[in-house]
């Protein structure tokens, strides 16, 4: 049994603490279940299940620290495991940037787990599937796909007497289909909590109509267009920038967070007003865990409100050596909609734009502007007077998330969207933003 | 207990350059914590339980309780009706030290020790693998690989077709190290990282990180064709990463180290007169002197902050092979994987522009006349390098590209058949014990030049033209058209001479167009290997380590951008 209950997993790390001989000690489980079916040219390719619970023990003596793992739970395992970490604390070289362990602290429970999804059996995802192949076939189309599902907790109990517990789910599906002459392409992709919030027919059927309707693409210059980015292109955009909302890195100078002259951009308007970036663990749509893993409780904290810097995350250490309260990394990821209405609706709103279905491979080519540069793929339209006109071919980009915040024409409703290369999910928006740099041609579809 | 099954119906392959597939979910906050600054070390959940350092040299299970192991699951496969079976017994040790300016961030040694059982059965492939490594325990996990492919079999309507191998009997190979990096004591690697970092910081430096990273895969592998392969492979990635910021201007600039990760023991670092390539700034061949490279690093950082912004336009590009091997890697090798080419990739990477089509045509003219491109998992010091793939083939090498013709594909024992091949190329890998085995990118190297020819010989002919050195941002579409490619160290070249330092440059071209482009490839004296860690592929995604050899080689006029911005 990999997932252990609340009560349960005390018990188990109460009974590892026993054996602890060093100054501070921190004893933690984490467990994992689940599976996944992957699928190539309309049949399944691949699939797989995994059971895994690991203890790990980290020990501390004064600034030094070591941690030792292990996957077997009898008596001796959990001495042997709690010795071998005391060791390599004593053979550790000191960190000065090492703090205390926290004490004691109450800790919601989190609303992340789905007793639906922890359910779900390799006859549920190969279903899941077969509805994804049928929607392909019918639109004479060959699919490509993953699905995955997890359940997973984590406890952590420490010599202080802090003790956190977390238990969550989750479901990732992407799925591309393509056409049999290699000429058109679509993709979708969805995450949830709960599997049964997962319609892979309806997501397919979109997939398979960006595919059809990019078949007959045509080369237009690359240039500053007004682009509408669908919700799964501006997820991975705007992921790249979530990262960034640290300030030792901006207060050390080396973040688009920093602040010309010194220090951060803490308090300064650095996006377009429009633009609301937020964390909630609790938030019904995106629910998340509810504390850090240094054991901090999570709250809803805004990161950016009305395009203005609001919070940074310090860790403990930098935190102290700034003289601020830690603010610890948020569990999810919000960006506020706005009254943009649909796509549809942006699409009926815009003279002369591109519809960008899908961006890929994202890279960072200048860190101090967050300069990205990637392609689009999968279903890439021109809009013409409110109307799709036809589908154009793929384009590389260079452009600034920063600088493209600052552009923001609409925002629509906030959805439930994940990142094609983490396959987080993230809540976010549907947005139409002017001058965005295509720089030049792809041949690929 | 981990128990972990894969079911494979067909063979299933792609790519992971593109990154951080390990930031999943609970990872983000971790890796987010780590900021902007980190040095890059490998996917940290490969690396498996933290052991003591002394442990990494003790010696595992020896060869002949292997066999024992090994039997035992060979002779459950087929009395359960399995047509071939292999297993793989996986003891993976890794070693990570990571430092900042004057402290030690981390230090890390771990094991990973388990056995992935594959067996065919009625036509189909079947996958299970335990880190219950005893008789009961194999037995148990042949079993199941078994009843997997035969459940498997039921759904699938084409067998797999598996190239015919001989077995090799009992076999070992070995990394040919001269110093297993375990042996060394961490505090000597923990004074030279400190020692590197002093050198970036007394020389200006605003920041630097450093590390060593130091791995030792023990793989043994046996199947029903006859084969016991027992091999021992070590590879070692020492880096730095150093930052410079001008606080006035709310600028800064990072250099990286022109290292390479190599499949080699700690002798790597230890670097004679004779693997230093002199030149605007020294790079390094088969061995790496790190003190002598931070010191020049950190005077080329100082200088390229104040370098001139780069003016885009059309420019002939001399290429090093410390930067030439990336561009290999995403244009050449991605597109002759055999699977992204037949669509089993197409959720994930992508496919490929290559088609079976332009293969067989015979004449499909990749690049210029002077590109040769050969695949390879033999070269010393490569990363690739092993004796046997992990389906128990002997490695070879191949032309992939002959004086500019696409000539053939990368593929393993199922998908032999397919290119009309006799046997596998040898190029199919696993991450670990518990990830099934599929077709991977060995080496693949662009050859020298067939005639004597310098960089400064070289050098001497451009007129408008950059010289770029070291690797940095990369990015290509999914069937490898169009890509754009960054670097550390970019000179200016006008009328056949260096003229100074420019910054803010990246060039965008189609991969046909570009290798079409190349114009001179220096000789074999210049000719080196780069590298990584994490070539990416399989959904979940496995990484795989990769070289690519070239000698400096000139494209003609190649578009340049420039990459500069203003936000706030």
């Amino acid at each position: 049994m990999a997932i252990l209950n609340k009560e349960d997993a005390k018990k188990l790390l109460e009974k590892v603490l026993k054996y602890s001989k060093a100054d501070e000690c921190e004893v933690s489980l984490n467990g994992s279940e689940g599976g996944n079916i992957r699928y190539a040219r309309n049949a399944a390719s691949t699939s797989g299940d995994i059971s895994t619970m690991t203890l790990s023990v980290n020990s501390i003596f004064g600034k030094k620290s070591g941690s030792a793992n292990i996957n077997e739970f009898d008596d001796a395992a959990l001495e042997r495991v709690v010795r071998r970490s005391e060791e390599l604390a004593q053979l550790a070289p000191e960190n000065p940037e090492r703090m205390p362990l926290l004490g004691p602290n109450t800790f919601k429970d989190g609303v992340n787990y789905d007793a639906k999804t922890a359910a779900a059996t390799p006859a549920t995802r190969a279903e899941l599937v077969a509805k994804s192949i049928a929607v392909a076939k019918e639109a004479k189309l060959e699919a490509a796909g993953f699905l995955e599902n997890t359940t997973s907790f984590t406890a952590v109990l420490n010599s202080k007497g802090l003790y956190a517990y977390d238990k969550g789910t989750d479901v990732i599906f992407s799925v591309t289909t393509r056409n049999a002459a290699g000429t058109g392409s679509g993709y979708a992709a969805r995450g949830f909590n709960d599997i049964t919030k997962l319609d892979t027919f309806s997501a397919t059927k979109i997939a398979a109509q960006k595919a059809n309707g990019s078949a007959t693409a045509k080369a237009i210059e690359p240039g500053k267009y007004t682009v509408i980015l669908e919700p799964v292109a501006a997820t991975y955009m705007l992921e790249n920038m979530f990262r960034g909302f640290d300030a030792r890195s901006a207060d050390e100078g080396r973040s688009f967070m920093s602040k010309p002259g010194g220090g951060n951009r803490l308090g300064e308007q650095l996006l377009d007003e429009k633009v609301t970036i937020y964390s909630d663990p609790f938030h019904p749509e995106l629910p998340s865990g509810t504390w850090s893993r240094e054991g901090q409780a999570l709250e809803k904290m805004n990161w950016i409100e009305k395009g203005v810097v609001k919070n940074l995350s310090y860790s403990r250490y930098w935190a102290e050596k700034k003289g601020v309260k830690p603010v610890p990394f948020p569990s999810n990821i919000i960006m506020q909609g706005g009254d943009g209405g649909s796509v549809e609706d942006m699409i009926k709103s815009t003279e002369r734009g591109i519809l960008v279905s899908r961006l890929w491979y994202i890279r960072l080519v200048d860190a101090q502007t967050l300069l990205l540069t990637g392609l689009t793929r999968d279903g890439t339209f021109y809009i013409e007077n409110g109307k799709i006109k036809h589908p154009v071919k793929n384009f590389r980009f260079n452009e600034s998330p920063i600088i493209m915040l600052n552009n923001v024409e609409a925002l629509g409703k906030a959805e439930r969207s994940i990142s094609v290369e983490s396959y987080r999910s993230y809540l976010i928006p549907p947005m139409k933003i002017k001058d965005f740099t295509f720089s030049s041609l792809s041949d690929a579809v | 207990m981990a128990i972990i099954t894969i079911s494979i119906l067909q063979p299933s392959f792609i790519n992971q350059k593109e990154g951080d597939h390990t930031l999943r979910r609970k990872d983000f906050l971790q890796l987010s914590a780590m900021g902007l600054g980190a040095t890059m070390l490998p996917n940290t959940n490969l690396l498996g339980n933290p052991i003591d350092v002394a442990d990494l040299l003790a010696p595992g299970i020896d060869a002949a309780a292997k066999k024992v192991l090994a039997d035992v699951a060979l002779n459950t496969a087929k009395s359960k009706g399995a047509t071939y079976a292999d297993i793989r017994i996986g003891r993976y040790l890794s070693q990570a030290i990571a430092t900042r300016e004057n402290r030690v961030q981390n230090v890390s040694n771990a094991e990973s020790f388990g056995v992935g059982i594959r067996v065919l059965a009625n036509g189909c492939w079947g996958f299970a693998a335990t880190n219950d490594v005893t008789k009961e325990g194999v037995a148990k996990t042949a079993e199941r690989a078994v009843a997997v492919a035969k459940a498997n079999a039921k759904i699938t309507d084409a067998p797999v077709q598996l190239a015919p191998q001989k077995g090799y009997g009992e076999v070992s190979w070995k990394t040919p190290i001269e110093k297993s990096a375990f042996e060394v004591p961490i505090k000597e690697k923990i004074d030279l990282l400190l020692n590197v970092n002093g050198i970036a910081m007394k020389g200006g430096a605003s920041f630097v990180n450093s590390s060593i990273f130091a791995i030792n895969e023990q793989k043994y592998f046996a199947s029903t064709d006859g084969s016991y392969i027992d091999q021992d492979i070590h590879r070692l990635f020492p880096s730095f990463n150093i930052t410079k910021i001008d606080r006035a201007l709310g600028k800064f600039e990072t250099i990286k180290s022109l290292s390479s990760p190599v499949g080699m023991g700690y002798e790597y670092l230890t670097c004679g007169a004779a693997d230093k390539v002199g030149g605007i700034i020294t790079r390094y061949k088969n061995r790496y002197d790190i003190l002598q490279d931070v010191t020049e690093a950190t005077a080329a950082v100082n200088q390229k902050i104040s370098a001139k912004s780069v003016e885009p336009g059309k420019y002939d590009l001399i290429l090093d092979p410390s930067h030439l091997w990336l561009t290999i890697h995403e244009s050449v090798a991605h597109p002759t994987e055999l699977d992204r080419v037949l669509g089993y990739e197409a959720n994930y990477a992508g496919t490929s522009f290559l088609t079976m089509d332009k293969l067989k045509t015979g004449n499909f003219k990749f690049g210029s006349d002077k590109v040769n491109v050969v695949a390879d998992k033999l070269q010393k010091g490569s990363l690739g390098a092993v004796g046997y793939d992990d389906e128990g083939v002997g490695t070879k090498q191949w032309d992939i590209i002959k004086n500019g013709v696409l000539v053939n594909f990368q593929a393993i024992r199922d998908q032999a058949h397919i290119l009309g091949l006799k046997e596998s190329q040898g190029c199919c890998y696993a991450q670990s014990w518990n990830d099934v085995q599929f077709q991977r990118m060995p080496n693949v190297s662009l050859m020298p030049g067939k005639e004597k020819l310098s960089v400064d010989d070289m050098i001497k002919n451009v007129e408008k033209g950059i010289y770029i050195i070291n690797d940095g941002s990369f990015s290509i579409d999914q069937q490898r058209y169009n890509f754009q490619f960054g670097g550390q160290l970019f000179y200016e070249i006008k009328n056949g001479k260096i003229v100074g330092m420019l910054k803010d440059v990246s060039y965008q071209a189609n991969t046909r167009e570009f290798w079409n482009s190349c114009s001179a490839i220096a000789d074999e004296s210049d000719y080196r290997l780069g590298g990584a860690f994490n070539d990416g592929k399989g959904q979940p995604a496995q990484s795989n380590a990769v070289s690519h050899g070239s000698s400096t080689t000139r494209f003609d006029g190649v578009n340049v951008i420039n990459t500069a911005r203003k936000i706030g």
